[in-house]
C-alpha cells in the first residue's frame, strides 16, 4: 500500500481530510445520546457531521452554511452539509468519519452522513476531490450562534475589521474573556482587573447585607489557561446529573439541557484566529438575578452560599432565566427525561433526581457530592477538607482547569486561587458577586509561530 | 365638565371649526348625541336590540367566527397541556415569548375601559356615557384573555395555585420580592373591581329590562339580574353613590396595574427590561392601544345596531384626541429609551438599543415606530381625520398592531442577544403560538358578541340623563316618573 501525496490535480480542486470524529470517534461511540449531544470542540455542532471548510473558501464556493454539497472523489459521492470553522485552511475540506451509520442503534442510526463512502484504501487520510452544491438545506443542530456572529467585518459580518462581533463583544467591551501576554503580564500584572470594561466586585455596592457563611462557602475557580475546550467536564456532567437528551430538532431550537458549555470565542482574523475557550455553568451569584424574581421561592440561597433549584417547587414561569445575565440555566420545555427505557433507569445517578417537564435546572456544583463528604466529616466530627468534594466536571478535566473548595477557608486551592490577581468576575460590574471565578489567561507566545506559516524555515 | 366647556363661546362664528354643527338647539351646548333623542327613543333603541327574539343574521355569522376561534384555543391549550410549553417557540435564550406578549397587550386593552368608565366619571367627562358600557365590557373580556396567559405559560400549570398567598400545610409561602407575584394581586383586583363596577353600572338598566321584557324567561333573568330595583329616589342616590366609590377605586387601578406588570420587566437585570421610564410607558402605551380597541368595536358597532346618534363623531373625535395625547407620552418614552442608550454611557444600554433597532430582529422595532409614531401621531392632528369613520377604523387596527409589537420587541429583542455573546440566539413563532393568540381574539370576539346580544351594551340610564329633557332646573316641577323610567 503506498501513502504518496496524490498527485496535484486542476486548480478547483479541493483537498479532503478524513478524520476520526472528536465524538463518537470512528462510529464506534455513535449510539451515545450524551456524545451525539454533546457539541463538538470548535464547531459546536451537535447530532451531525460536517464538511467542514474555512469561511474564505465557503464564500469562494458560493455556498451557505448549512447548504447541502455533493462531495465527489474519484466517482464516489456522499452528500453533506457544509459549515465554515474558524481557523481552517482553504482550499480543503475536513470530513468526519464514524457518521451516516444505518443499524447503529436508537440514537445513533441514520444521523449525519457516511464520510467512509469517498474514503478507499488508496486515500486513507486525504485526497483530492470536488464539490457540487445542491439544493435544500440540512438542517444542522449548532448551540452556539450563528455563522454570521463568527464574521468579521471583512467578510460582511457585523464586527470590526478581522474581529466579530461576537469577540468584540466579549474581549473588549463586556470584559468576559481577558488575557495578556508574558510581557505585558510582566508589565502589569494586575491587568484582569483594570480597566473601564473590568471593574472588581466591591462588596459594600449594596444596601442590603451581605450574606454570612460560618462554616462553608463554596467556590469555584476555572484556569483559562489550561482550558483547552475538550468538553470532558460536559459528559461527566451529563452522567453525574442525570441530565436529559433532547435530540437533534431540540437542540437546533436552542433547548440542549447541558448545565455546563464551554463557550467559545474566535479574535482576529477567521483564517488564523485566537481561540477563547471559557466553560460556562450556573456562577452561584451572592446577589443572584434569579433568586430575586422566582414567585414561588423555588431557587433559593443557602446557608453555604449555594444557588439551589428545588425542583419539587419549580412551577416554571422561566422568569429565572430570563434574568440570568449568565444565560445557564436550562428548563425542560417538555418531557425530556425518559423514564420508561430500563436500561437508563440503572444508567442514573441515584443521588439526583431526574427532572420532569416544566421545571428548571441548572448546575448545583454537584451538591450531592458536597454532601456525601458533609456525611463523611460529620461521622468524624471534623470540618470538610481541601479536595474532600471534587465536583464531575473537575475530576473529568484532563489539565485540571477546575478547582472547587471552600473559600471561608483560606489556606484552600481554590481561595488561593481567588485571591490571585488574575482572578476576574465575569459581568462583575452587574454586581451579581459570581461564585465562580477565572482565571486570565497569560499567553507565552512564540514569535516564529507568531511571525506565520510562510515564513517560517521548517517550510523550507 | 366646567360650564365653558360645555357651551361654545362663539357658535356662529365662521372662525368656528364646528360652527353649530355640534350645538343642541336646546340647551346650547356642545352636541354629544345626535338629534331627535328622546328617553324613549333612547329606551326603545337600546333595550330593542336584546329584547327580542330576532337575532341578526350578521350577529351569527360572527359568532361563527369567534366561536371558531374560540375552538382553536380550546384545542391550542389542550394540546398544550398534554404537552407542555416547548410546542411553543420558547427557548434559551427567549424564555418568555407569545404568551407574555399577549399577555401585556391584552391588559393594556383593558385599561381603556377602566380609564373611560372611572376616571372620566370623576372628571365628569358626559360623553363618556355612550361608550363606558361595552368600553367597561371590553375590559372584562380582555382582562379573560390576558388572566389566561400567566397560567397556561408556566412549565406546570398545574401548580399555578402556588403563586397565591394561601394557608399551606408546608408552611411555605410565595416569594413575595418576585414581580410576578405582585401582578397576582393586580390583575385579580383589576378584574374583581371592574367587574363589580361594570355590574353595578348596569343594574338600573336590568330594570328598565326587566319591565320592558315580554317573555317569562327574560323577565325572570333580567328580574335576579336587577336585585329588586325599583327606580326610587333611594336607590338612585346609593347608586350614585356607589359609582362614585367604585370609580374612586378603580381610578388608581388604570394606573397601578399597568405599572406592576411593567415591573416584570423593570426590576430584571436585562439591558432593555431594567428601565425606570417603564411606569408611565406602560400606562400610555395601555390607553392608547385600549382606545384603539375600543374605536375597532365602536365602529363596526355603531353601524350594525344603528347607534349613530348615541355613539357620534363626537366621541370617535375625542378618543381620536386621547389616542394623539397618549401616543406622545409613548413616543416619548421611546425617545427616552434613544437617548438614555446614549446618555448612560452604559455599553450594555448601548448594544442592547442599537441590536434591538439594527440587529437581525431590527424589523420589528421598525414595525411599531411605523404604527404606533408614524401613521396616528403625523394624520390624528387632522379633526378631518379624526371624523372620518374609515378612517379611524384603519387608525385602531394599526394602533393595536403597532402595540402588539412593542410587546414584542420588548419582550424578544431585549432577551435573544444579551449579556454573553455565546448565548445569543433567536425566535421564530411556531403554529402554537398564533393559534393561541388568533384563539384569544376568537374568545374575546364571542364574548362581546354575546354581551351584545343580552346585556345593555349603551346605559340606558346615563345617556336619558344627558337628554334635553333632564336637564331641569333646580325649581323644575318634577317629571313624571313613568316617563324617566321608560
Amino acid at each position: 500500500m503506498s501513502y504518496d501525496a496524490p498527485a496535484p490535480s486542476s486548480k478547483d480542486a479541493l483537498e479532503i481530510i478524513f478524520r476520526p470524529d472528536p465524538n463518537v470517534y470512528d462510529g464506534r461511540w455513535s449510539n451515545v445520546g450524551w456524545l451525539q449531544e454533546l457539541p463538538k470542540p470548535v464547531t459546536n455542532l451537535s447530532w451531525d457531521n460536517a464538511a467542514l471548510v474555512s469561511g474564505a473558501t465557503l464564500t469562494k464556493l458560493g455556498l451557505e452554511e448549512d447548504n447541502i454539497i455533493e462531495i465527489t472523489v474519484a466517482g464516489r459521492k456522499v452528500n453533506a452539509p457544509v459549515i465554515a470553522v474558524p481557523g481552517h485552511p482553504d482550499n480543503s475540506v475536513t470530513v468526519h468519519l464514524g457518521y451516516g451509520r444505518q443499524a447503529a442503534g436508537r440514537v445513533g442510526s441514520g444521523q449525519g452522513f457516511n464520510a467512509y463512502l469517498i474514503r478507499t484504501s488508496d486515500a486513507p487520510f486525504y485526497t483530492t476531490g470536488t464539490l457540487k452544491k445542491l439544493e435544500g438545506t440540512w438542517g444542522l443542530a449548532i448551540t452556539k450562534s450563528h455563522f454570521q456572529d463568527h464574521r468579521s467585518k471583512a467578510v460582511s459580518g457585523e464586527g470590526t475589521g478581522n474581529n466579530s462581533l461576537e469577540a468584540d463583544e466579549a474581549i473588549n467591551e463586556r470584559g468576559i474573556i481577558r488575557y495578556a501576554t508574558l510581557e505585558q503580564y510582566k508589565a502589569d500584572p494586575g491587568f484582569a482587573n483594570e480597566g473601564e470594561t473590568r471593574p472588581k466586585t466591591e462588596m459594600d455596592t449594596s444596601m442590603f447585607p451581605n450574606w454570612e457563611y460560618k462554616d462553608n462557602a463554596w467556590g469555584m475557580s476555572i484556569d483559562m489557561n489550561s482550558c483547552t475546550g475538550c468538553n470532558a467536564c460536559i459528559v461527566s456532567c451529563y452522567a453525574e446529573n442525570n441530565i436529559a437528551v433532547v435530540g437533534k430538532q431540540q437542540v437546533r431550537i436552542g433547548r440542549n439541557m447541558q448545565w455546563l458549555r464551554i463557550d467559545t470565542y474566535f479574535e482576529g482574523d477567521l483564517s488564523a484566529p485566537r481561540a477563547h475557550f471559557q466553560p460556562m455553568a450556573c456562577q452561584h451569584c451572592e446577589n443572584a438575578p434569579c433568586e430575586q424574581v422566582c414567585p414561588v421561592g423555588a431557587t433559593v440561597h443557602t446557608p453555604e452560599g449555594l444557588n439551589t433549584m428545588v425542583y419539587n417547587r419549580c412551577v416554571g414561569t422561566r422568569y429565572c432565566s430570563n434574568n440570568c445575565p449568565y444565560k445557564v440555566r436550562r428548563f425542560n420545555f417538555l418531557l425530556f427525561s425518559d423514564y420508561e427505557t430500563e436500561s437508563l433507569k440503572l444508567s442514573r445517578n441515584p443521588d439526583v433526581s431526574v427532572r420532569t417537564r416544566g421545571v428548571m435546572e441548572k448546575c448545583s456544583y454537584c451538591v450531592q457530592r458536597i454532601t456525601a463528604a458533609r456525611i463523611e466529616a460529620d461521622k468524624d466530627n471534623r470540618a470538610i477538607m481541601d479536595g474532600e468534594v471534587v465536583t464531575a466536571c473537575q475530576q473529568a478535566c484532563p489539565a485540571s482547569a477546575i478547582t472547587f473548595g471552600n473559600i471561608n477557608d483560606k489556606g484552600s486551592r481554590v481561595a488561593k486561587l481567588r485571591s490571585d490577581e488574575r482572578s476576574y468576575q465575569v459581568l462583575a460590574d452587574q454586581n451579581t458577586r459570581p461564585r465562580t471565578t477565572y482565571v486570565a489567561a497569560v499567553l507565552n507566545m512564540n514569535e516564529e509561530l507568531e511571525q506565520g506559516p510562510a515564513e517560517h524555515p521548517a517550510k523550507g | 365638565m366646567a360650564p365653558t366647556d360645555l357651551k361654545p363661546k362663539n357658535p356662529s362664528s365662521p372662525t368656528n371649526p364646528i360652527r353649530g354643527a355640534g350645538v343642541d338647539p336646546a340647551t346650547g351646548e356642545f352636541r354629544v348625541l345626535g338629534l331627535g333623542q328622546t328617553f324613549l327613543s333612547v329606551t326603545q333603541k337600546i333595550a330593542g336590540i336584546v329584547l327580542t327574539p330576532e337575532t341578526p343574521l350578521g350577529w351569527f355569522a360572527l359568532f361563527s367566527v369567534g366561536g371558531a376561534g374560540a375552538t382553536v384555543l380550546l384545542v391550542a391549550i389542550t394540546w398544550l397541556f398534554l404537552k407542555g410549553t416547548g410546542i411553543w417557540a420558547v427557548t434559551q435564550p427567549v424564555a418568555w415569548g407569545f404568551a407574555i406578549i399577549n399577555f401585556v397587550w391584552w391588559i393594556g386593552i383593558g385599561h381603556a375601559g377602566t380609564l373611560i368608565s372611572a376616571i372620566l366619571l370623576l372628571f365628569k367627562q358626559g360623553w363618556r356615557n355612550s361608550i363606558n358600557r361595552f368600553a367597561e365590557a371590553m375590559t372584562i373580556f380582555a382582562v379573560v384573555c390576558a388572566g389566561m396567559f400567566p397560567l397556561i405559560h408556566v412549565g406546570r400549570p398545574w401548580l399555578g395555585y402556588w403563586l397565591l398567598p394561601y394557608p399551606s400545610t408546608m408552611n411555605v409561602w410565595p416569594q413575595f420580592r418576585s414581580p410576578l407575584l405582585w401582578d397576582v394581586f393586580a390583575v385579580s383586583t383589576y378584574a374583581t373591581i371592574s367587574v363589580v363596577f361594570w355590574y353595578i353600572g348596569m343594574v338600573p338598566d336590568f330594570g328598565t329590562f326587566r319591565d320592558r321584557a315580554h317573555n317569562r324567561f327574560a323577565q325572570y333573568f333580567y328580574g335576579l339580574l336587577s336585585l329588586g330595583w325599583r327606580g326610587s329616589s333611594r336607590h338612585w342616590m346609593r347608586y350614585e353613590t356607589a359609582s362614585l366609590l367604585l370609580s374612586g377605586l378603580a381610578t388608581p387601578l388604570v394606573l397601578s396595574v399597568h405599572t406592576v406588570i411593567s415591573f416584570d420587566f423593570a426590576v430584571a437585570v436585562l439591558p432593555g427590561w431594567h428601565t425606570t421610564i417603564f411606569p408611565p410607558y406602560f400606562v400610555a402605551g395601555a390607553i392608547y392601544s385600549g382606545f384603539a380597541m375600543v374605536l375597532t368595536l365602536a365602529i363596526p358597532l355603531r353601524k350594525f345596531y344603528h347607534l349613530e346618534g348615541l355613539v357620534t363623531e363626537r366621541h370617535i373625535d375625542n378618543m381620536g384626541k386621547v389616542m394623539l395625547a397618549t401616543g406622545f407620552i409613548v413616543a416619548y418614552g421611546y425617545g427616552m429609551e434613544a437617548f438614555m442608550a446614549w446618555y448612560s454611557a452604559s455599553h450594555w444600554e448601548a448594544f442592547m438599543f442599537w441590536n434591538r433597532v439594527f440587529g437581525p430582529m431590527g424589523w420589528s422595532y421598525w414595525v411599531l415606530i411605523t404604527c404606533n409614531l408614524a401613521i396616528p401621531l403625523t394624520t390624528l392632528w387632522s379633526r378631518k381625520l379624526r371624523t372620518s369613520i374609515p378612517f379611524m377604523f384603519f387608525i385602531s387596527i394599526v394602533v393595536n398592531t403597532g402595540m402588539w409589537f412593542e410587546r414584542f420587541v420588548i419582550v424578544v429583542t431585549s432577551l435573544y442577544r444579551d449579556f454573553l455573546p455565546s448565548s445569543w440566539g433567536t425566535y421564530r413563532a411556531t403554529k402554537w403560538d398564533y393559534m393561541i393568540y388568533v384563539g384569544t381574539l376568537g374568545l374575546f370576539t364571542a364574548l362581546f358578541l354575546l354581551f351584545v346580544r343580552f346585556l345593555p351594551m349603551i346605559p340606558m340610564n346615563e345617556i336619558r340623563m344627558m337628554l334635553p329633557g333632564a336637564k331641569i332646573g333646580p325649581k323644575a316641577p318634577p317629571k313624571n316618573a313613568a316617563e324617566v323610567v321608560n
